[in-house]
């Protein structure tokens, strides 16, 4: 209530049309709805063993939790870009038949419980799997509980979110301009890079913003496939999960290290690609 | 069917089906002129490939196109709205055709630098396309369009994008670059006055066909349909000649109605004369052999410094008249007068 402020309304505020008071209904469930969304998180802070917060961050296996998290996260969501992107676009730009049934399939992983996943990754590529067999005879490779093994539980679940938004903004890009480049000489791998690319860029990076997050909070895939093996395919939900069982109050420090770099990462992107 | 461009554009979109033929000489700017809806930028998609063909055939300069693809075709387009790549300077956006026909990084920006020169737009080059006027924009889509060298240039509605006060300035430009291409040009326009302007030839496509085909002047001179005789201004009649008559075909009650010729004539014929023309009477005229009909005031309207008044027939004409001649008539809705017009003024040619 600065001078300032009182300064402001050139036109009184009675000649602005009020939209009223919103409706006891809807404020009411919305006031509960932040409530639930947002306590969990003060409960979070008020609980934390704040004095000796230093020296639990500290802890060599909080540290590499949280930089396996970081690292996998990352790495499957670069994954992700590099086949998801290529998907959306044959999902967006091309008919052939039983694309819709294709993206049914793609889009899958969203809705089954990420422990399913781990389970049916586990049979496929297990030492025993259908394909884990021929890996292993083959090349002698192993993949459930290596890291490796990680980053594939996190692409498996989180590169729906990345070719749905993806294939969303292609949908949403003027075709027109792809038409333009056409004209001009330009064959379909070029109009993609050149053209289709930098306009579907912000989409792209939206897209890998919310496969980062879902990556870095994979849980239950994870577990089945990957194992909880700490160094290599212990991640920060795994790590908070085995600290709850056995000392509370770590749990809590990890939450918040989650928390803390999630929505670091999330508001600094945030504000470069969505601008919402 | 030796024609530089020779086309036959057949082709269906849900209800819509086009049929046009279309062709031009070396050199020549043909305009397709037509209302919203008509199938004019459908046929110049055609052109381009952008939209396939369900017959017909499409040959420049002595290939046959039906089949190629879009990025092999020999066309340079402009779009509506210009479509600038908004990614790329006013530079790239110019040499990214030269650069996709295999050209050399440099050898592609030397084309680019050079078309600009050309065109006055050298001081344009690092610009964004957000940063540029609309009739910047358009010379610049013009230069990327005509970097690939093409022998059939496409321009879709080229001044529906620019404001009223630069169009007349932009359409003049557009002109002289359009004479300086040694291709066929093919331009899509709602507007008569850019078809007039801009075009050695004009088509006229309505409801998916073309409808008449003639230089500007014959089309405002001598317009086939109601529509293009609305778009020159001009007063329309279908009927059939004998001698130095025209009796009109009339819709409706209200009887026949004639047309007096200069000279004889026969057949299924089209009469037209202009507003302009037209006297109008509180009581019959005598005298110097006229067209009189007793006609029925049904609107009047400003139009440039006469007043136009429409009149209901048989036959339904209008007039152009001075604000001095409504107010001595008494012209307003409902009221009785005589309209005429000179047989010298009344052109008549075969339907």
């Amino acid at each position: 209530m600065t001078a300032q402020h009182l300064t402001i309304p050139a036109t009184p505020r009675r000649s602005r049309p009020r939209p009223g008071r919103a409706p006891w209904i809807l404020l009411l469930p919305a006031l509960a709805a932040v409530a639930f969304l947002v306590l969990p998180f003060a409960g979070l802070l008020v609980s934390a063993p704040w004095p000796e917060m230093g020296q639990r961050l500290r802890d060599p296996e909080v540290l590499d939790a949280l930089w396996l998290s970081l690292v996998t996260a990352t790495v499957a969501t670069v994954v992700s870009v590099l086949f998801g992107v290529p998907l959306a676009w044959l999902l967006a730009r091309t008919e052939f038949p039983g694309r819709r049934f294709v993206r049914a399939l793609v889009t899958v992983p969203l809705v089954i419980p990420p422990v399913v996943g781990g389970v049916a990754l586990l049979i496929v590529l297990g030492r025993n799997g259908l394909l884990g067999t021929h890996l292993d005879a083959w090349f002698g490779l192993t993949v459930p509980f290596t890291t490796a093994a990680v980053v594939m539980a996190q692409v498996f679940v989180a590169m729906p979110f990345l070719v749905i938004s993806v294939e969303g903004s292609l949908r949403g890009a003027d075709r027109r301009y792809e038409e333009a480049a056409a004209t001009l000489g330009a064959n379909r791998a070029t109009v993609f890079t050149r053209v289709t690319l930098p306009m579907v860029l912000p989409g792209i990076g939206a897209g890998a913003i919310l496969c980062w997050a879902r990556a870095l909070g994979e849980f239950g895939a994870t577990i089945t496939f990957a194992g909880n093996f700490p160094g290599s395919t212990q991640t920060m939900p795994l790590a908070v999960y085995m600290a709850m069982q056995r000392d509370p109050e770590a749990a809590i420090v990890l939450s918040l290290v989650l928390l803390l770099v999630s929505l670091a990462v999330l508001v600094t992107l945030r504000e470069k690609w969505m601008n919402t | 069917m030796g024609s530089f461009l020779d086309a036959h554009l057949r082709l269906r979109r849900g209800d819509f089906a086009l049929d046009a033929r279309l062709s031009a000489e070396r050199g020549e700017i043909l305009a397709l002129l037509g209302p919203n809806g008509a199938g004019k930028s459908s046929a110049l998609r055609a052109l381009a490939g952008l939209v396939p063909l369900v017959a017909g055939h499409v040959r420049v300069d002595g290939r046959d196109e039906t089949t190629t693809a879009v990025e092999g075709r020999p066309i340079g387009m402009v779009f509506q709205d210009y479509l600038l790549f908004p990614n790329m300077s006013a530079l790239d956006n110019v040499a990214f055709g030269p650069r996709c026909q295999g050209a050399g990084k440099a050898g592609a920006r030397r084309r680019a630098e050079s078309l600009l020169e050309h065109m006055g737009l050298a001081e344009y080059a690092a610009v964004r396309p957000g940063n540029l006027s609309g009739g910047q924009a358009q010379r610049i889509a013009l230069a990327r369009a005509l970097a690939v060298r093409p022998r059939l240039l496409l321009l879709d509605e080229p001044m529906a994008a620019l404001d009223a006060s630069t169009r007349v300035e932009v359409r003049a430009r557009l002109r002289h670059w359009l004479e300086e291409f040694d291709g066929v040009t093919v331009l899509v326009t709602h507007d008569p006055l850019d078809a007039m302007v801009l075009a050695d030839r004009i088509a006229v496509i309505e409801h998916g066909a073309v409808v008449q085909q003639g230089t500007p002047a014959e089309v405002a001179r001598r317009p086939r349909t109601p529509y293009v005789a609305r778009l020159v201004g001009l007063n329309l009649f279908r009927g059939q000649a004998e001698d130095t008559t025209v009796t009109l075909e009339t819709e409706g009650d209200g009887g026949a109605a004639a047309v007096q010729l200069p000279e004889p004539a026969s057949g299924p014929a089209l009469v037209a004369f202009p507003p302009r023309s037209v006297a109008l009477y509180a009581e019959p005229p005598h005298g110097s052999p006229r067209n009189v009909w007793r006609v029925c005031v049904d609107g009047v309207e400003r139009f440039g410094d006469q007043v136009r008044v429409h009149l209901a027939g048989p036959p339904d004409l209008a007039a152009d008249v001075s604000p001095a001649a409504v107010a001595e008539l008494g012209l307003v809705r409902g009221k009785t007068v005589w309209a005429g017009v000179k047989a010298a003024e009344v052109e008549c040619y075969g339907a």
